[in-house]
């Protein structure tokens, strides 16, 4: 394989990235600052930015290269030419980059027929906190050579390296795309589907999104009980927000709690165990973190300053910062974000 | 082995030299000697045996089946050998979370039986599935068939109860969509027992489809196979699973099973659809007018379940089939980019003519991985030499194409000095300190995967010739 074409002909500041990388203190990785708050507090140091630009895309390999500064709007256009589409599925596309997605780890609201974010990368490129280029994974749809750094970096929030330049798997383009409601029981409309893309769910309102071929999203639609309408579900805004991560089967019980949170906006994703929260003061963000941890599972904070980034500390929290102190020694990359 | 008679029970611990022996490989080509096997009998039981050889300060190798083809199970070191076939139940099955909670020895396609009254499956299907682990899969992140629209093992696994290699275990992952932190799960899914051994681990259960088609494209040249793969993409479509085979292994096959395989034809395709029954249909059509295009001779839908379990017979069998050619053959698996399979298979049966070996094709031609089989005697003398000599030549041109080392056995030892053709230096480093970061004691499977001279400072000392 060829290493060097991509690197040297179409990310050519990458090496004055890498010096500023290198004579750094402290590195602050930025894409569009949509998930700034995630995590720990937002560092302050020298900030950098990966390149921008799609690198390459063939529809026939189902993969797409870019920069990881380029924005997911920008890579959902390219791909749109090919009739295909890279499920990222960030809140604010048009500004979000593909790098800053990623290393936030968030994966989108069609998590429940797609999988997680960590499934599309492929490759990794990224600079280490002393300047070198390292890449990760490989460019095929399918590969086991070696460790699987991609994985490490999705969601790894700017303390691994700083991500460059990614290859992504796409997907074919569903023919049909629809969003349908019912105030029925959203665990039944689980049932009842065969493979729903998302199915969100408010405490009151149910809504399902379909994708594939027409006769077959109408059969869904049926079998769902689910009304067609052209509106997705009200994602809980606000100056603070999250997203709890808890066992599907745990959201029922956890929805009564939630219920009973003042001035809490949530919408979960059943099937998945995603709860958004939202919030316009600090108090029931914490108050849904408490019922989180006490239904198992744990609340990110996305937005605000009110709460901190995890609460109740990191799983396997001794290995988690060996790995931090193996790749990052100086202790020189996004300071912070991850309470390792 | 006193103190694993005692951890285990008298008859858990063996070291006699014909049992020894019997650990020597797995699957593959390469040979090693253990110290001693151990057959833990509960997870507590598996997690002593791993405290044990820390204790003793032993390298230790964990084994399933032994259905592995890289060497990943070789024993290197003289370490203690963990075979975990004896930890086989199935814990839980939670059919309304579709997650089954299992011990690494349970047998792939035992799970997708145990859960088959359920309308569930577990979806990552490698060849042996009757033979290999759930563990052993993790180990080396194992694809299938299946694995073009599904994903590979990675994408099915939740949570791991890993043990560490000082003895301690740790849950990595868990059933909630994401666990805080580092994908601690995701590095160590792949990670062929360098990582620790896995206990308890839970896997994602996937619904049955209702409708599932299977179809069975010949063609008169291979070239007429591969661009109708591509075109089969490019319309929009990504099959549940899309596989070629050559005409040498067709016939083979054909011989072996009587699956309705044409004798004739230079390759074949095996597409299988499934989802939603009105998709599936357009894309049966679609699959049809592509196959036609390209100058398909015959497009065979199967017509039931029968006729389908029968093509797929075939395509299973593939290396059953084979030994009725020549008494050993050598498998391997590259990817290269899906646009280069036709350049890249060109290649291929040049390498076979150059060292006068016979060479059969049989793979996932969906996402371009390729499995090129070298069927020999190797009673025949020098013909080991030459087998190698095109193994190292096809894993070349594959590289050269673009594509990486394996998709889905793993690197293992067989492989592992090959690693610098994809990675530099730096790219080693990295994946090295990731390894030693879960396993500063260096003593789970040591010598695999990473090349020596991996780690930045240390002596470089690969030997002479990349393959072992």
């Amino acid at each position: 394989m060829d290493l060097t074409v991509t690197t040297a002909a179409t990310l050519p500041d990458l090496e004055e990235l890498r010096d500023r990388i290198a004579a750094a203190e402290t590195v602050v990785p930025v894409g569009g600052r949509t998930h700034w708050d995630v995590g720990g507090p937002a560092p302050i140091g020298v900030e950098v930015r990966a390149p921008a630009g799609v690198v390459s895309y063939d529809p026939a390999e189902l993969t797409v290269t870019a920069g990881a500064g380029t924005t997911v709007a920008d890579l959902a256009a390219t791909l749109e030419d090919g009739g295909q589409e890279c499920v990222l599925d960030p809140r604010d596309p048009a500004a979000a980059t593909v790098g800053g997605t990623l290393a936030s780890g968030l994966s989108g609201y069609r998590r429940l027929r797609y999988g997680s974010l960590r499934d599309r990368l492929l490759e990794v490129r990224f600079v280490t906190g002393d300047g070198r280029v390292v890449k990760g994974g490989g460019p095929t749809v399918k590969n086991v050579t070696g460790y699987d750094l991609p994985r490490l970096l999705v969601g790894s929030l700017g303390t691994i390296g700083v991500i460059v330049q990614v290859t992504l798997r796409c997907q074919p383009r569903p023919r049909h795309v629809t969003w349908a409601g019912t105030s029925g029981d959203p665990f039944e409309v689980r049932r009842r589907c065969f493979r729903p893309s998302c199915i969100a769910w408010d405490g009151g309102d149910t809504r399902g999104l379909l994708e594939g071929d027409p006769d077959d999203v109408a059969a869904e639609l049926h079998a769902g009980g689910l009304t067609p309408g052209d509106r997705g579900p009200a994602w809980p805004d606000g100056p603070h927000r999250g997203r709890i991560s808890v066992r599907p089967g745990r959201l029922c019980a956890l929805a009564d709690e939630l219920g009973g949170v003042d001035g809490l906006r949530w919408v979960a994703e059943i099937g998945v165990g995603t709860v958004h929260v939202g919030a316009d003061r600090p108090a029931p963000l914490a108050q849904a973190r408490q019922a989180a941890e006490a239904a198992g599972g744990w609340l990110l904070r996305e937005q605000g300053d009110g709460i901190d980034g995890f609460g109740a500390g990191l799983p396997n929290r001794q290995l988690m910062a060996r790995i931090k102190t193996a790749f990052d020694p100086a202790g020189k990359l996004s300071p912070g974000r991850l309470p390792v | 082995m006193a103190d694993l008679r005692a951890a285990l029970g008298p008859d858990r611990a063996r070291a006699e030299p014909l049992e020894l022996a019997l650990y020597q490989r797995d699957a593959g080509v390469d040979r090693g000697q253990a110290a001693a096997v151990c057959f833990p009998g509960t997870v507590d039981q598996l997690a002593a045996a791993v405290g044990i050889a820390a204790w003793h300060d032993r390298p230790f190798v964990a084994r399933g089946s032994g259905t592995g083809l890289a060497g990943g199970a070789t024993p290197v070191g003289d370490p203690l050998v963990i075979v975990t076939t004896g930890l086989n139940r199935i814990v839980e099955v939670d059919a309304d979370e579709r997650v089954a909670w299992v011990e690494p020895g349970v047998l792939n396609l035992d799970l997708s039986r145990a859960v088959h009254h359920l309308g569930l499956h577990y979806a990552p299907d490698p060849s042996s599935q009757q033979a290999c682990t759930i563990g052993g899969n993790v180990a080396t992140n194992a694809g299938g068939p299946h694995c073009l629209a599904a994903g590979v093992t990675a994408a099915h696994v939740l949570a791991v109860e890993v043990v560490l290699a000082d003895g301690s275990v740790a849950m990595l992952g868990g059933l909630e969509p994401d666990a805080p932190g580092y994908d601690l799960r995701g590095c160590f899914v792949g990670s062929e027992g360098t990582m620790g051994v896995s206990g308890r681990i839970a896997v994602r259960l996937t619904p049955n489809p209702p409708a599932v088609r299977t179809l069975l494209l010949d063609f008169s040249t291979i070239e007429a196979a591969a661009a109708t793969v591509s075109g089969i993409i490019a319309a929009g479509i990504v099959p549940a699973a899309l596989e070629m085979m050559d005409a040498e292994i067709t016939r083979a096959v054909e011989d072996f099973v009587g699956a309705g395989y044409p004798r004739d034809a230079a390759a074949v395709l095996l597409v299988e659809l499934d989802g939603l029954p009105a998709g599936v249909e357009a894309q049966v059509e679609a699959v049809r007018r592509v196959g036609h295009e390209h100058g398909a001779r015959t497009v065979r839908v199967a017509a039931d379940d029968a006729e389908r379990a029968l093509l797929w017979k075939g395509r299973k069998s593939a290396f059953g089939a084979i030994a009725r050619i020549a008494p050993d053959y050598y498998l391997h698996d590259a990817v290269v980019p899906r646009t280069k399979l036709v350049d890249v298979l060109r290649q291929v049966y040049a390498i076979a003519a150059e060292y006068d070996l016979t060479m059969m094709n049989v793979f996932h031609a969906g996402d371009g991985n390729l499995h090129p089989l070298i069927v020999f005697d190797q009673r025949t003398p020098g013909v080991w030499e030459r087998v190698h000599a095109a193994g190292d030549a096809i894993l070349r041109a594959c590289v050269d194409a673009g594509g990486v080392l394996s998709g889905e056995h793993g690197i293992g030892l067989e492989k592992r000095d090959a690693m610098p053709l994809v990675f530099t230096p730096d790219d080693l480093d990295a994946q090295a300190r990731l390894r030693d970061a879960f396993d500063p004691s260096g003593r789970a499977n040591p010598e695999k995967i990473l090349p020596s001279g991996s780690r930045c400072g240390e002596l470089q000392r690969v030997p002479a010739g990349a393959w072992i």
